[in-house]
């Protein structure tokens, strides 16, 4: 079998784990079947525990801003404290509200945390470090996001709770509105690498940092600074977390949710946290593009640059009110990002660009 | 993408997908479940483009069919009481010999067609760009259907709007 991917800094280890499958002697389609698996695994474990450490990230940034320590007690700063907490909840027992709807209420979180790993087909890693290089990339990633906002509904409704009801709807409405200006940013960058797979992509930005499309000017950083905003909203994060709101919804969609299912929908949070930010870097900051180091460094460098710009803005900013929240997004960010994909793309056809 | 002799374990797979999420669609009491069950099905036929090497369709068609329209009909059962109330019967007492009358056209349908076209089998490779090629034909030869499209849907849009807005306000 032909790896589907170049593992091109990993490769000695990819090498010698698929030596390891193939010495079992299994016929062919089912050898790719465990090595896909594995692929699978690998990024499942991978990602979770980066979930778990965004998470004590997170509360140690905002215990900062707010002079506290936060966490300390597990370990230096408390590195451990969330490996702790997710081991808790584990344990929990599950509570679950006897008007249910079952079925819907329990495949939520299931969907939920699947459709935030579906991203990662297509996130380049480093150079040759992706699982597939799909040749609709961009599209792919748009595509499977939506399966998070129908988790999120699935939850509302299955809860059988007016909280949980109206945090679902609200998420629902925000993340359809906010999908069109993303969208709309991010096709200012394809149509400059004249392509949607995301390989393509970065090594249209290769060389220095003047490359990065955040620096083709004027489009580059209009469409950088409207799609933060759009994934920011689409991770349903603070300014843009009225799903959640805890002063008015309590938890939102979540709220009837304990134990693991709980943290399922928290640790996919995070997870899309990342998702978006890795789209950012390769899309607007040149992906694995870097000097001297090693390329998945880079990528990982600048995505957790971007997590923190996230980060703070949680921090920093107030939440919007639901009628502002669809104001900004129709009548300021759509309008916005269309004449600035009508600006980029006949600045390409006009070949002002370098 | 994937050999022969996958594909046809997938396709099976993929094909009792939308056949069973298809029928527990128009057979489920809860409208909600009716819905899950859609955008299950409209997946699968996603993943049938995929197996067909026609990855821009199946993007499409999960973007669209699932991101949007399943989204909208997930939101209007929500915004509708009525709806909302659970175990809405979606058949009558003559389901049994609909469902036999229906058979009987769709499976002659099938035999009809079966019989008679001749299936031709694409004779040209397909571009190694196929986004490129589907934007270039979009662009020039379908350009008149693609504009006639998108004036549709903004009189649909606009219809809507014209509907949910109330008189005098």
């Amino acid at each position: 079998m032909i790896w589907p991917v170049a593992f091109a800094e990993l490769r000695p280890i990819f090498d010698w784990l698929y030596d390891m499958v193939s010495s079992t002697g299994l016929p062919e389609p089912w050898l790719s079947v465990v090595i896909y698996t594995g692929l699978g695994a690998m990024m499942f474990g991978v990602l979770a525990v980066l979930a778990l450490y965004l998470v004590w990230w997170e509360r140690k940034i905002s215990a900062h801003i707010q002079q506290r320590f936060g966490p300390m007690r597990h370990g230096w700063h408390g590195w451990y404290q969330t490996i702790m907490d997710a081991i808790k909840l584990l344990q929990k027992e599950h509570v679950d509200v006897a008007t249910r709807d079952k079925f819907v209420f329990f495949w939520a979180p299931v969907m939920c945390f699947v459709a935030a790993f579906l991203a990662y087909v297509t996130i380049p890693f480093g150079e040759g470090l992706i699982v597939a290089d799909l040749n609709i990339g961009v599209l792919y990633i748009m595509a499977v996001t939506t399966f998070t906002i129908i988790s999120l509904l699935m939850a509302g409704w299955g809860s059988n709770n007016k909280y949980a009801l109206l945090g679902g709807m609200r998420s629902a409405a925000q993340v359809v509105s906010y999908e069109v200006p993303m969208v709309a940013s991010i096709l200012v960058v394809v149509v400059f690498a004249g392509s949607l797979s995301m390989v393509d992509i970065v090594r249209a930005q290769d060389g220095m940092f003047y490359n990065w499309f955040i620096f083709r000017l004027p489009f580059g950083p209009i469409a950088f600074l409207t799609y933060i905003v759009a994934a920011t909203a689409e991770a349903n994060r603070t300014p843009f977390d009225i799903p959640e709101a805890e002063q008015e919804l309590v938890a939102g969609f979540n709220i009837e949710y304990s134990g693991m299912k709980f943290a399922m929908f928290f640790l996919a949070e995070f997870v899309n946290m990342f998702t978006v930010s890795a789209i950012a870097v390769t899309l607007f900051l040149g992906g694995w593009n870097g000097v001297f180091l090693p390329s998945w460094f880079w990528f990982l460098l600048k995505t957790f640059a971007v997590v923190l710009l996230l980060m703070l803005f949680r921090w920093t900013y107030p939440r919007l009110r639901v009628d502002q929240l669809m104001e900004f997004a129709w009548k300021f960010l759509v309008p916005l990002t269309f004449a600035n994909l009508i600006l980029g793309a006949w600045m390409k056809y006009a070949g002002w660009y370098w | 993408m994937v050999e022969a002799a996958d594909t046809g374990v997938v396709f099976w797979l993929l094909a009792a997908a939308v056949l069973i999420s298809g029928f527990l669609v128009v057979s489920l009491k809860n409208i909600f479940h009716c819905a899950i069950f859609l955008v299950i099905c409209l997946t699968a036929v996603a993943g049938i483009f995929l197996l067909l090497d026609a990855e821009f369709l199946a993007a499409a068609q999960v973007l669209i069919y699932v991101g949007a329209v399943s989204i909208l009909m997930i939101f209007a059962i929500m915004l509708t009481s009525r709806l909302a109330a659970h175990n809405v019967i979606q058949t009558n007492r003559h389901a049994i010999i609909a469902f036999f009358i229906s058979m009987v056209f769709g499976l002659g349908a099938i035999a009809l067609i079966a019989g008679t076209h001749i299936w031709r089998l694409a004779i040209e490779t397909l571009p190694a760009d196929n986004i490129a090629t589907i934007g270039k034909l979009l662009m020039t030869e379908f350009m008149l259907p693609f504009e006639v499209v998108s004036v549709l849907l903004l009189a649909a849009m606009i219809g809507a709007i014209v509907l949910a807005r109330k008189e005098g306000s």
